[in-house]
């Protein structure tokens, strides 16, 4: 038995993603493998062979897998699937694109966003935007899985010494191509490895009025994220929304600025370690999960968080 | 152009769900049920697409019970030409909806399948992507914006980092986010035009699909519950407790 998982990188670096999931392929019993498909990628493999509990990482580096298309990272994989009885990538924007379609190739059902692993064949999974866990065992023969990484904890990024192997590139199925990206760059941490995060809602007010979270980010040295009624008015980009159809996150301190509550938005926040609330609503939902909640204007109490914290 | 745009009946949003007491499952006798938000967003787009004069015909599918037929008349509604219920009552995990909508699929031959990034139920995000492997068909997830140009759809997806376009040619699949459009409300007229509007009703056997679950639900629970904690009177005593209580700064 042996488990395959697929690297999240940037072609240099391994996202702590992949860490996270390495834990859970760990749990399901046997070796683990990593799969690093990207172009001019092994620093990224070298990386991932330094991660503790990886016996041997598979290098496909080609031009096809630079941009991460769908078709061909999938194609890959599925060239390299017949010696492995799990495949495991992290739940990410990217995971999710590539990973069913190397299931329904398999004919594999999927399970999606695991957050424990009972057995080799059964996990534990939420549903109705974790307002339900299902456990649920597969009968396939082999099991493809997404895992959310706050389930688990990260994997230590040194301590393993696995030898890198390269693998032939599967081709380029001509079936998509890259054009290009905007991404919003940022000095702080990214959201869903943060420690802490400082989240803003419509309660904001504008894109101009989430200056007044910076200096408590600063201060915190916290990610910032959003509510999905602040990325439609255009206040914030969209990769800052946290929730059911959003990121998931489970920092130290997550701080709700604005925010009321919904369900959805909850359940991309409600593992959080201590959660704080500002609003001005007392019977906002928020203050329901909240550890520590202030009830009044965001515009007079952010400021003063700021003072108070030196 | 054809399009196909799957739908799916699900608990409606606002409704908070309940865990059956034995653990079977969740509470769904006497829930008001709805179209999965992303599958609105879905036909809104193919309407659109249809509307500006790109495509020619909306198709609404929708796999499940005998009850889907009143999602499909929303699709109807909002402004799909026809619609087709694939009527089971096995329960359909996504690897069996793939090869459901794959068998229509070669029957109708859609230029464009719009569906969902996710269903709000089992929030698998899977179906769409299957559907793309299973016909050797490209792919755009959680697409923001849809562009059809020479036999080809530029996508721009949501990703992690922010935004990426890519290019796809057609015949291809599309799965929707929240921001590709807001879609109408449905008027009355429309609703009573939907009912004259065809609906056809076929078996997966017709279809020559195997529509048995792999995965087998062992139980469903309540997630753990987080109890409200305190309300603070003033920013000092937050930071205090944040330091000395949470010790999280
Ligand atoms: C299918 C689907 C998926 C969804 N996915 C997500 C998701 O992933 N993430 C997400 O967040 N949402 C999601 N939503 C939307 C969700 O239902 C809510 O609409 C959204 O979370 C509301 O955002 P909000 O709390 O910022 O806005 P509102 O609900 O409008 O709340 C604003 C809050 O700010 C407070 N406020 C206003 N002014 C001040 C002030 N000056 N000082 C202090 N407080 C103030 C108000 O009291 C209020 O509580 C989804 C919805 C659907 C249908
Ligand atoms: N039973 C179904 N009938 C029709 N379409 C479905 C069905 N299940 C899923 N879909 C489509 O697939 C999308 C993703 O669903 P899922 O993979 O279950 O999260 C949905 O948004 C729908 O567009």
């Amino acid at each position: 038995m042996t488990a395959l998982v697929i690297a999240e990188h940037d072609n240099a670096s391994i996202k702590v993603a992949t860490n996270n999931t390495i834990t859970a392929a760990a749990k399901c019993g046997g070796e683990v493998h990593v799969l690093v498909a990207g172009h001019n990628c092994k620093a990224a493999a070298d990386a991932a062979a330094q991660i503790a509990g990886v016996t041997k990482v598979l290098l496909a580096d080609a031009p096809q897998f630079a941009d991460g298309l769908a078709e061909n990272i999938a194609a890959q994989i599925v060239a390299l699937a017949g010696a492995y009885s799990h495949i495991l990538a992290p739940a990410t924007a990217a995971g999710k694109n590539y990973l069913p379609r190397v299931a329904a190739v398999l004919d594999v059902q999927q399970v999606s966003e695991i957050v424990s692993v009972e057995s080799p064949d059964t996990f534990v999974r939420p549903i109705y935007a974790g307002n339900a866990l299902a456990t649920v065992q597969s009968s396939d023969a082999k099991k493809v899985i997404t895992v959310r990484t706050t389930g688990f904890d990260a994997a230590p990024s040194t301590g393993g010494s696995a030898a890198v192997e390269s693998v032939t590139a599967a081709p380029d199925a001509g079936l998509s191509s890259f054009i290009g990206r905007e991404v919003a760059k940022s000095e702080r941490p990214e959201l869903t490895a943060a420690r802490i995060i400082v989240s803003g809602g419509r309660g904001m007010g504008s894109g101009e009025n989430f200056k007044i979270l910076e200096p408590l980010a600063d201060k915190l040295g916290a990610a910032m994220g959003a509510s999905r009624a602040a990325v439609d008015a255009g206040f914030v980009p969209n990769d800052w929304q946290v929730g059911q159809t959003g990121k998931i996150v489970a920092p130290q301190l997550y701080i709700a600025v604005g925010i009321s509550g919904a369900i959805q938005h909850l359940a991309g926040m409600k593992d959080s370690k201590t959660i704080v609330a500002i609003n001005k609503d007392p019977e906002a939902p928020i203050f329901s999960v909240a550890d520590y909640g202030i009830v009044g204007d965001l515009f007079t109490i952010v400021p003063e968080l700021v003072k108070e914290l030196g | 152009m054809k399009i196909l745009v799957p739908v799916k009946r699900v608990v409606d949003y606002n409704v908070k769900v309940r865990v059956k007491a034995d653990q079977t499952g969740v509470e769904t006798a006497n829930v008001k049920m709805s179209m999965n938000p992303f599958d609105e967003i879905a036909v809104e787009e193919a309407v659109r697409l249809k509307e500006a004069g790109i495509a020619t015909e909306v198709i609404a599918v929708s796999c499940g019970l005998l009850s889907c037929q009143e999602t499909l008349r929303t699709a109807l509604a909002i402004g799909a030409d026809r619609a087709i219920l694939v009527e089971t009552d096995v329960e359909l995990q996504p690897l069996a909806v793939a090869k459901l909508l794959a068998a229509v699929f070669k029957k109708e031959s859609p230029d464009l399948v719009i569906l969902g990034k996710q269903a709000i139920d089992d929030d698998s995000n899977q179906t769409g992507q299957m559907l793309g492997a299973l016909l050797g068909r490209p792919q755009a997830t959680f697409a923001s914006k849809v562009v059809i140009e020479g036999g080809a759809a530029q996508v721009t997806r949501e990703v992690d980092g922010g935004l990426e376009t890519i290019k796809i040619t057609l015949p291809a699949i599309v799965t929707t986010d929240l921001r590709l459009n807001e879609p109408r409300y449905v008027t009355l007229p429309n609703i009573m035009k939907a009912k004259k509007k065809p609906l056809e009703n076929v078996k997966p056997a017709d279809l020559g699909v195997d529509v048995t679950p792999r995965l087998k639900t062992l139980k469903v629970t309540e997630p753990p519950k987080r109890s409200a904690g305190v309300k603070v009177p003033d920013v000092a005593t937050l930071v205090a407790k944040l330091k000395n209580e949470a010790k999280v700064i």
